[in-house]
């Protein structure tokens, strides 16, 4: 079994190919899967942090693994909400380039 | 040498660089996929079976599905229009990720409790052990760590609703009111999807009739 450092390690390399993901991409579709992708590596944290920090019986702290539910339920949700939003810009701009959506830059 | 942590982190890994680096937006979320089940096999490596399976099932297959729904629905295949991004931005955004790389495998090292260790499962069914019941009618989670299996899903399960007996050694007041709240939140996201795409034709036809 590898060590608590190579798991973080592993977690931060997927985080920081989400980050860059977003900052290059243009497609707004594959910017959000960039931020799920964020979102399961921090989930690869939690998960270790609860598996390395056993408590008193010697069992992993379940607790961890508890707010990595809530997280993946949440993400659930707001991959629904954000695949509508898509759509209904693709409606109303025909275009899902974040290039051409300027309107809000100040 | 953990052959297969290493096998399955280079699996997420390079799922996850084809998801930026593929231009077709199918091919991205094709790649996603794979890097999640890398992803889920890492979980199932750090025993918790529960995450893993519900990595698979939410992310890979739930999540992943609706969103090549949504590239096949809009139809962006559209490689040969494909605009690269500016060299600056380009640029900028290797360097703010790879800065980033660069501070934690500087602070990785101060991390304590690197030592992996097998879980004691046989003593901590002793925890679990309750004096009022019969010993051939415990319950599940003592039964199993007896059995040198690891519980996991029941372990999960007590965590999420809590419990209020004393003989076992977990002690948690629950997320009973957290998992409501995110029942509510499920809700509302259907709610706010469906008025998200409705059309609102009224307003239009009633603007270019009048």
């Amino acid at each position: 079994m590898a060590s608590l450092q190579e798991y973080l390690f592993i977690s931060g390399l997927l985080f920081a190919i989400g980050l860059a993901g977003v900052l290059i991409r243009r497609n707004i579709i594959v910017i959000f899967m960039c931020l799920e992708l964020m979102l399961s590596a921090a989930n690869l944290t939690l998960v270790a942090f609860s598996r390395f920090n056993t408590g008193e019986n010697g069992l992993p702290d379940y607790n961890g693994q508890v707010l990595v539910f809530f997280i993946i339920t949440v993400a659930a949700a707001e991959v629904a909400v954000g695949l509508a939003i898509i759509v209904a810009l693709y409606r109303a701009r025909q275009t899902v380039d974040v290039k051409d959506l300027t309107s809000m830059r100040g | 040498m953990p052959v297969f942590f290493y096998a399955f982190a280079a699996i997420s890994i390079v799922g996850a660089i084809a998801l930026v680096c593929f231009r077709n937006p199918v091919s991205s979320a094709i790649s996603m996929v794979g890097s999640f089940v890398g992803l889920a096999a890492l979980f199932i490596g750090l025993n918790a079976y529960f995450v893993g399976i519900i990595q698979i099932l939410v992310y890979a297959g739930a999540i992943m599905v609706l969103f090549l729904f949504i590239i096949m629905l809009l139809d962006l295949k559209a490689p040969s229009t494909f605009k690269r991004s500016s060299p600056m931005v380009i640029v900028g955004g290797l360097i703010i990720p790879f800065t980033f790389v660069i501070q934690l495998s500087a602070v990785l090292p101060e991390v304590r409790g690197g030592n992996p260790q097998a879980l004691p499962l046989e003593e901590a069914a002793k925890g679990f052990y309750d004096k009022d019941r019969d010993p051939d009618k415990q319950s599940e989670i003592y039964n199993s760590l007896r059995q040198k299996s690891l519980p996991d899903v029941n372990l999960v399960g007590l965590t999420l609703f809590g419990h209020k007996g004393d003989n076992t050694s977990i002690r948690t007041p629950g997320y009973n009111f957290p998992l409501q709240i995110t029942g509510v939140l499920l809700l509302v996201a259907t709610v706010g999807v469906v008025a998200l795409s409705l059309k609102k034709k009224k307003s239009k036809s009633g603007g270019s009739e009048s």
